[in-house]
């Protein structure tokens, strides 16, 4: 049987008492939002947190908006609220591809969108997802709030830049016209995490009419990709034609800057072409939704499974 | 810590230590074993309940999480004496071979109906899809789900399932 650790619990009924109970009970505190990955790393005794300060109550931090041209998605936001928010999928396709594909339907109607991103897994969609759409995340504390750019928010595995005494509140996503994006994962089974995924928004020149592309944001997971980004692969393409030629090198860019692990997953080898090919595929995805060509169908493949001209992977590690 | 939850409309107060899970508190301090308690990482769905108006896998939330709020076990499925649709549709359809996920299933597939009450085989297997048989193939329970969908639309002027205070006709979709 396995049951977490002896541990202090405290239900919080507004932000500003969360923060005063997390200031109260310091470093040790934990944030209990779904719960889903910090009930079975507590479990695993891989999380031992004195206290937990249970925020299920902070209603308030649940909500998905447009304001002041950016999406905002409230912390508290479950997996399902996104994957269910018409608003998010017309801005940002990428984030409904993604939330389709994380555990499962029961799971995600508890998983919070802001716990997964402090939970901070190397594996994590969301954090891709994200990573690709340039978000902000605004954290706060007694004193005030402090926006940090995704990108900046993770400061390694299972670490961000969230302290102790601190709340992730919202994530802000600006809306910037003749955008697409999507997300392209491979996953050994249904609702597990990637053996590697790729994320991709693109924003083409002069809106949608133009073949040139005037920006890009690449997210990797589970592909040891620094920042969860592939930030050459990006330089390579602003002001590049929108082609898949530029796509396939954009993704080989990408793949090498990674650094994938083999594990029980995968092996290293077979991670790095995921991390070009997925990177390629989304990339074409994310055109065909900034120039209104429709979604492609979302690419899930098994990893038997290859496309015609590609390397053999290895068989996985178990 | 005390706690207060509503359990198939019925009150209970219980002092438990705070790293408690749900499933246990409703198999052993509640004595209500008709939920399974499978394989304790959130990847069977036998533990599944619900919690307020939503299924959850109950043994990755602490029974203190559930302070305040309703659970609905399979215990409370039934109403008026008769069998929920569902469990109804499982018995006709042989959705269950060794029974040991079968309450998780019939609760998922309950918060399905009452949010599609026409779903397609596609919809009710991602609906169910975490959460493990082992018996079935899961054919017969697309099938029992199905033969719900289709009897419940037929009984729609009955009063929808609810939970809480026991009272009926309780909307919570």
């Amino acid at each position: 049987m396995q049951v977490p650790a002896y541990v202090e619990y405290e239900k919080a009924t507004s932000v500003d008492h969360a923060l005063t109970l997390l200031a109260r009970f310091g470093p040790e505190a934990r944030v209990l939002a779904g719960g889903h990955s910090l009930i079975p790393m507590m479990k695993l005794r891989l999380a031992q947190p004195e206290t937990l300060i249970d925020i299920n109550g902070l209603t308030g931090l649940s909500y998905i908006e447009v304001t002041d041209g950016e999406l905002r998605i409230g912390a508290m936001t479950r997996h399902a609220q996104l994957l269910d928010s018409a608003v998010a999928g017309q801005r940002f396709a990428i984030l409904h591809d993604a939330e389709r594909v994380i555990a499962d339907p029961v799971v995600r109607l508890w998983g919070t969108v802001g716990g997964s991103l402090c939970q901070a897994d190397p594996s994590e969609d969301l954090s891709a997802a994200f990573a690709a759409l340039k978000a902000t995340m605004v954290i706060q504390n007694l004193t005030g709030t402090r926006t940090v750019h995704a990108r900046e928010f993770h400061t390694g595995p299972y670490e961000t830049v969230v302290a102790p005494g601190e709340l992730l509140t919202e994530i802000r996503i600006a809306i910037v016209p003749g955008g697409g994006s999507a997300y392209q994962k491979v996953g050994r089974r249904v609702g597990d995490w990637p053996i590697g995924a790729a994320g991709a928004a693109i924003w083409l020149d002069n809106g949608s009419d133009s073949g040139t592309i005037a920006d890009a944001g690449i997210g990797l997971t589970a592909v040891g990709a620094e920042h969860f980004s592939a930030a050459a692969a990006e330089d390579f393409l602003r002001g590049a034609p929108a082609t898949q030629e530029t796509f396939a090198r954009a993704g080989q860019i990408a793949a090498e800057h990674c650094r994938p692990v083999s594990d029980q997953r995968g092996p290293a080898d077979y991670k790095r072409h995921l991390a070009g090919e997925l990177t390629a595929r989304a990339l074409g995805a994310a055109l065909a939704r900034a120039t209104g060509a429709g979604p492609l169908p979302p690419v899930q493949r098994s990893p038997g499974q290859r496309s015609p001209g590609s390397p053999r992977p290895r068989r996985g590690g178990s | 810590m005390q706690i207060a939850v509503s359990v198939n409309g019925t009150e209970y107060s219980r002092v438990i230590e705070p790293r408690l899970l749900l499933i246990h508190f409703i198999r052993d301090d509640l004595g209500l074993t008709g939920s399974h308690w499978g394989c304790d990482t959130s990847n069977c769905g036998a533990c599944v309940v619900w919690l307020d108006d939503l299924p959850v896998k109950s043994c990755t939330v602490l029974a203190a999480m559930a302070d305040g709020r309703r659970v609905l076990t399979v215990e409370g499925l039934e109403r008026r004496g008769e069998l929920d649709p569902v469990q109804q549709g499982f018995a006709h359809c042989h959705g269950l071979q060794c029974g040991f996920c079968t309450p998780g299933m019939m609760l998922t597939a309950r918060w399905l109906l009452d949010r599609n009450p026409d779903p397609s085989e596609q919809e009710i297997r991602e609906a169910i899809s975490g959460q493990i048989c082992r018996c079935t193939g899961y054919e017969n329970i697309v099938r029992s789900v199905r033969w719900a969908a289709e009897h419940e639309s037929a009984a729609a002027d009955r009063d929808h399932h609810g939970l809480g205070d026991g009272s009926e006709g309780d909307d919570l979709a």
